[in-house]
């Protein structure tokens, strides 16, 4: 375990500083509060309605295919930067990879969850012949 | 036949092909429009047994990672069996349940593709990666009933406590390459044997971590609390494969990390896998005669039989080693038959699978009724079953290394659990069935699958001297 002392205090020293900052301000600064500076921060905007906002459940795969094929690309990127290094034999298994996500790509795409409107959805035209109060809460998936 | 670079996972790549084909017809499949998408799955299944079977005795390797070793050939024709097995069973009542077919074998084919490279892989990064994409294809197959609260349930907790074991094995695999420099598995094995090891608090750490991540996997005690759960949750045809491929790929990659690049280690690791054998083989068999619902009874029957393969592996002889192929063979197909049976009985609107629904069976499905008697009976260990010679092959092992308390509890438990396998066959012949209503008819592919399936229990029962002996040749190459 030796060498490993100065990264004990240099640990010891940011938690210390951390902990210390906190407790001293609550005693040494002033506190005069007003409306203005107990609301949460929001980079100098006022603050509008209420911040746990129901979200359609489309975000959800959008956020999971967005995962998926921002890993693609983290993966093309260190190939490129190895391109002449890896020649034609890289090139192929890159191929190779993009294909078997290409084939991801045309499932999700042919099963419409690229279609992120609700005007795509054939009960979306039912929802609002029934007024719209049935089609906010089917945009915000809560109605059936 | 010339060889190349690729030859080690030509059979990795036709069930990986065969997944990408059963995803694209399902992306172009009109709604109702039917598809012979198990049939495309069966394609590349048989493919790869063909390319197993090809590539036998030739040990061939790819890319520094993975092996075509016998032993994995054999585990892999063991998976693949089990694959093909449940999608013809499938066939019926994929379409008789309304489940998603595209989504259904290509998560089938994709779980296959984990488990083959698990087997395979010769680093343990390449075992990890392996481990997840077999994992999350079979999170999803258990919840693939997603309007069915139950399933939904089993896959979450399923999920939940997986990739939490996940990160134990993953935190082993950091350990081991903090103390050798390698996750090469041939690697670790050098340094281990090279170094004397024993008493480094780094590498106990590793194989803690790694017993962990592994028997999370396997299903054994104390991390079999997911199993009841999931098996009962997931539709039984799922349950069969999942119970089955993911224990036989993950018992083949934990008997080959530690009978190989930790077996230097013997004397540490082997009184904790005594332990954990012992209260598996206890608990599993105990706890299991309280069930009333068949799934979880079998459940916990798979718990029970998840300990005896660890007594091979504590074993840790020639003979051991060759039982754990055996006993996976054994009881790959011996489960699937059984969870088969369940699953082509019950729908999602009636499950069936109480013990009590199994009464009279005899008088409305006499040849199930036979079939899955001969399945209980190997499942308990009776002869002239495969279920007889696995576990005397296995105790035997367990003997020959002197482990004799380990071989008493297992054949008491074996003894006591015969009693609830006994239950059903009582329940199903010598009970009147009452006012419920009758279970399903079965479809005849289904049937021809389950005859053929049992026909093989009964020949590795009889006669069992060739599987034996291709056992004993598949182990001596590699370790």
């Amino acid at each position: 375990m030796e060498g490993w002392g100065g990264i004990g205090v240099m640990m010891a020293v940011a938690i210390g500083f951390g902990i210390s900052s906190v407790i001293l301000s609550q005693f040494l600064g002033p506190s005069n509060p007003t409306p203005e500076k107990e609301a949460p921060y929001e980079c100098g905007v006022p603050p509008v309605g209420d911040a746990r906002e129901r979200q359609s459940v489309k975000f959800y795969l959008v956020a999971m295919i967005f995962l998926l094929f921002d890993i693609e690309v983290a993966f093309l990127y260190p190939w490129a930067m190895a391109l002449r290094d890896l020649g034609w034999f890289g090139l192929a298994q890159i191929t190779v990879f993009i294909l078997i996500l290409l084939v991801g790509y045309i499932y999700i795409w042919r099963k419409g969850v690229l279609d992120w409107g609700p005007e795509s959805d054939p009960d979306y035209h039912v929802a609002k012949v029934l007024g719209p109060s049935v089609v906010k809460r089917y945009r915000y998936g809560t109605g059936n | 036949m010339g060889t190349s670079a690729f030859d080690a996972v030509i059979p990795v790549i036709c069930v990986t092909l065969a997944g990408l084909v059963v995803l694209l017809a399902e992306s172009f499949r009109k709604k109702q429009e039917r598809m012979p998408l198990g049939g495309l799955a069966l394609i590349g299944l048989i493919g790869a047994v063909i390319a197993c079977v090809l590539l036998w005795d030739r040990n061939a390797t790819s890319f520094g990672m993975v092996t075509a070793d016998n032993y994995a050939l054999f585990v892999n024709l063991i998976i693949l069996t089990v694959g093909i097995l449940t999608v013809v069973f499938s066939q019926h009542t994929v379409e008789r349940d309304g489940l998603p077919a595209g989504e259904y074998y290509a998560l089938l084919l994709f779980a296959i593709v984990g488990m083959m490279l698990m087997v395979q892989a010769t680093d343990l990064l390449l075992v990890f990666l392996a481990l997840e994409t077999m994992s999350i294809a079979v999170y999803v197959l258990t919840g693939i009933r997603f309007n069915d609260a139950r399933g939904t349930e089993a896959a979450f907790k399923y999920f939940l406590l997986g990739a939490f074991a996940s990160a134990f094995l993953l935190y082993g695999i950091a350990f081991l390459f903090g103390v050798t420099g390698t996750t090469s598995l041939d690697g670790i094995g050098t340094v281990v044997a090279a170094q004397s090891m024993s008493g480094n608090p780094m590498i106990l750490a590793a194989i803690a971590l790694l017993i962990v991540g592994f028997g999370f996997k396997v299903g054994v005690v104390p991390f079999h609390q997911w199993s009841p759960d999931a098996y009962e949750g997931a539709p039984a045809l799922v349950t069969g494969f999942m119970s089955t491929g993911v224990k036989a790929a993950a018992m083949a990659a934990f008997a080959r990390i530690f009978l190989s690049s930790l077996e230097p280690m013997i004397t540490d690791w082997a009184p904790v896998l005594w332990g954990v054998a012992a209260i598996t083989m206890i608990l599993g068999t105990v706890v299991g005669v309280a069930q009333t619902n068949l799934k979880r009874m079998l459940a916990y029957s798979s718990i029970a039989h998840a300990g005896y393969l660890l007594v091979g592996i504590v074993a840790g002889n020639e003979v051991g080693k060759a039982a754990i192929l055996f006993y996976l063979a054994a009881y790959a197909l011996t489960n699937v038959a059984g969870f088969a049976i369940i699953g082509l009985l019950g729908t999602k609107a009636a499950p069936n699978d109480d013990l009590r629904d199994y009464a009279g069976l005899w008088h409305t499905h006499p040849a199930l009724a036979g079939l899955m008697t001969i399945v209980l009976l190997s499942l308990g260990g009776f002869p002239p079953t495969a279920g007889f010679i696995a576990k005397w092959y296995i105790f035997s092992a367990a003997v020959g290394s002197g482990y004799y308390w380990l071989a008493i509890i297992g054949f008491l438990s074996s003894v006591v659990s015969v009693f609830f396998y006994l239950r059903i066959v009582v329940m199903m012949f010598m009970t009147e069935r009452d006012a419920r209503p009758v279970p399903l008819p079965v479809a005849a592919s289904a049937m021809a699958g389950l005859a053929v399936t049992v026909a093989a229990i009964l020949y590795l029962g009889i006669l069992p001297s060739r599987v034996i002996d291709l056992a004993a040749a598949s182990i001596s190459t590699v370790f």
